[in-house]
């Protein structure tokens, strides 16, 4: 249960928490004494690293959740286009096979101003709760949600021109997004609107999509430039308050991305493609609390550093199934 | 960048706390210029569709997923674009372009709506409260004019839809595939849902009678229980018949009559102003 604390408490925005080495189990102090005397594996290491940076290795998970991700947001524009009612609605709320689903942050804003919910909507809620537990939590962001999707290519157009010296990455807070959230929930309950919708990149891009675009997308291009040339990622890392809402459900998801100390070689590969690096605090070097660690609430489970460790360290699991994935 | 001083850790950390600040403020004001468009009442005159709340209440309850657009058979129904503030995303009709015309029967939006939003309680098309139609330039009207009309109500290029229910019951049709030859333009009352269903109702009970002797049994709101609009005759002393649109306490504000009206612009419309500020979404 302690774990889950932590991993809320980093999903809120506080620092990982770091423990003195002293403090360290001793097996973990003497892996980390031992790892580095198989002088081999560090230079196969180093070697399989240079290939990958001059190989471009693709990414294949990468790929995958595009795949994913692109097909279920053409599977509510195909079934509204051809019209065979298959998935109603839009990402904020719909109908699978005439089954209610309701996104939960917009579901939240909508009891909070509203003040009254409907059965439908208490299907709706639970259904996508149980859904997005099973799932993993903030998986909606990186497998589903579409300002993700149009975020990573503004992000590769980012660390381009990062390199090129027209970028740059401005780093805020990362409570700002839990501000933003009870900010948010506040305005809607103190004002009786749902004043998140009305900027949420994600209801919009899954509108314009299903029923055509609009003004709108301009406000999403906005946030994207501002990603480009100012802060890597910031829409998804600092404000976002539907990346929280999943993020809590997430917390005690059974769908995990999971670290494997004596793996890992400590290079950072994961870190530098990664959209919530404090998740990953346990990869540095000396940081790990135990052999093994269940990566937290926050992270999105796109599972790209999975595909950038070299060393195996990273794998993806859901707690009860074993092996079988 | 290397010409900037090195900031020490206490002004880096005073700069990104300001930072985030500033983030948090542009963000939270961003999202509250949605307010502007809602201050200006400028949404009150919306048409909304069967069944929506009050304006606050209906803004507060919707979802914004268009589930109601997906079901709508005449795809009378739109979603607001940003330029609404909070209400991006919400749906309304534009009667004159495609006004609806209760095709569905069972007001498929409103068992559409999973927030309830559209109020579940209403059923059938009289119990609506929409807004009122409004005859807003009587000199204008061919009726009161003593003109008939032949023709295409809107012209060859209208991509409106009309349940001809005599023609097709299940599928509305292409206004624009239906010319008329009318002695004296009677449009507005002709095609108006409430109008037609009454007439239907009537001629179902008459049927029943006839072949059983009994009264059709009917859940209450089935047949509207008040007319809509009729025209009466105005006697101007000059020989010429003439008639004139009288808007009656059955009419739902569906905009049919203001979809339909061959005058440009068109002589009657609706005005939704009242029913979104003081109906429930329903008639008491």
């Amino acid at each position: 249960m302690s774990g889950v604390t932590e991993s809320l408490r980093v999903l809120l925005g506080g620092e990982p928490k770091r423990v003195a080495k002293k403090d360290l189990p001793q097996e973990v102090r003497e892996l980390h004494e031992h790892k580095f005397s198989d002088k081999e594996r560090i230079e196969a290491i180093r070697i399989e690293l240079e290939h990958k940076k001059r190989k471009k290795m693709p990414e294949k998970k990468r790929r995958l959740r595009w795949a994913v991700l692109i097909a279920v947001n053409l599977l509510f524009v195909v079934s509204y286009y051809f019209d065979i009612q298959l998935l109603e609605g839009a990402l904020t709320a719909s109908r699978f096979a005439g089954f209610h689903m309701a996104d939960l942050n917009s579901a939240l804003q909508v009891m909070l101003a509203f003040k009254h919910v409907v059965i439908n909507l208490l299907i709706g809620t639970t259904t996508i709760f149980v859904l997005w537990w099973l799932l993993g939590g903030r998986t909606f962001c990186s497998w589903v949600c579409p300002y993700h999707l149009v975020a990573e290519w503004a992000e590769m157009l980012h660390l381009k021109l990062r390199e090129k010296g027209l970028a740059k990455d401005i780093q805020f807070d990362r409570r700002t997004r839990s501000w933003l959230w009870l900010l948010f929930a506040v305005l809607a309950l103190a004002t009786g609107y749902t004043v998140y919708e009305t900027i949420s990149p994600t209801g919009i891009l899954s509108r314009a999509l299903i029923y055509g675009p609009g003004v709108a997308l301009v406000w999403v291009g906005l946030i994207l430039l501002f990603e480009i040339f100012f802060s890597r990622r910031a829409w998804c890392r600092y404000a976002c308050p539907i990346g929280l809402t999943y993020g809590f459900v997430g917390a005690t998801s059974p769908f995990t991305v999971h670290y494997s100390l004596p793996n890992c070689y400590h290079e950072g590969e994961c870190r530098k493609v990664c959209l919530v690096p404090h998740v990953l605090d346990t990869v540095i070097k000396g940081k790990a609390q135990a052999m093994e660690v269940d990566i937290g609430a926050d992270c999105t489970r796109c599972l790209r550093c999975v595909d950038a460790c070299p060393t195996g360290a990273l794998t993806f699991k859901y707690k009860g199934l074993g092996d079988l994935l | 960048m290397s010409k900037k001083p090195r900031l020490t850790p206490k002004q880096r950390a005073r700069r990104k706390f300001l930072g985030s600040i500033a983030l948090a403020a542009g963000v939270t004001g961003a999202s509250l210029l949605g307010f502007v468009p809602v201050a200006a009442k400028r949404l009150n005159e919306r048409l909304r569709p069967p069944g929506a709340l009050l304006e606050e209440e209906f803004l507060a309850a919707c979802i914004k997923c268009g589930q109601c657009v997906q079901v709508c058979p005449v795809e009378a129904i739109k979603l607001a674009d940003l330029t609404d503030g909070f209400g991006v995303g919400v749906p309304y009709i534009e009667a004159r372009e495609q006004a609806c015309d209760f095709s569905c029967d069972g007001l498929q939006c409103v068992l559409a709506c999973p927030t309830g939003a559209l109020i579940h309680e209403v059923a059938f098309p009289s119990q609506v409260d929409m807004g009122i139609a409004k005859v807003v330039a009587p000199a204008k009207c061919l009726a009161v004019q003593g003109k008939g009309f032949k023709g295409l109500a809107r012209g060859p290029d209208f991509k409106g839809k009309l349940r001809y229910a005599e023609i097709d019951r299940w599928h509305p049709l292409q206004v624009a595939d239906h010319p008329y030859d009318l002695e004296l333009c009677d449009l507005c009352v002709r095609q108006c849902p409430i109008e037609i269903q009454i007439a239907d109702c009537a001629k179902e009970d008459e049927k029943k009678r006839e072949s059983l002797g009994l009264v059709a049994k009917r859940q209450p709101g089935e047949c509207p229980p008040k007319h809509a609009i009729e025209l009466q005759p105005i006697d101007t002393g000059d020989g010429v018949k003439r008639m004139k649109p009288v808007i009656l306490e059955g009419c739902v504000g569906c905009g049919v009559c203001e979809m339909i009206c061959p005058v440009e612009p068109a002589v009657i419309v609706i005005d939704s102003r009242e029913s979104r500020e003081k109906s429930r979404g329903m008639r008491a």
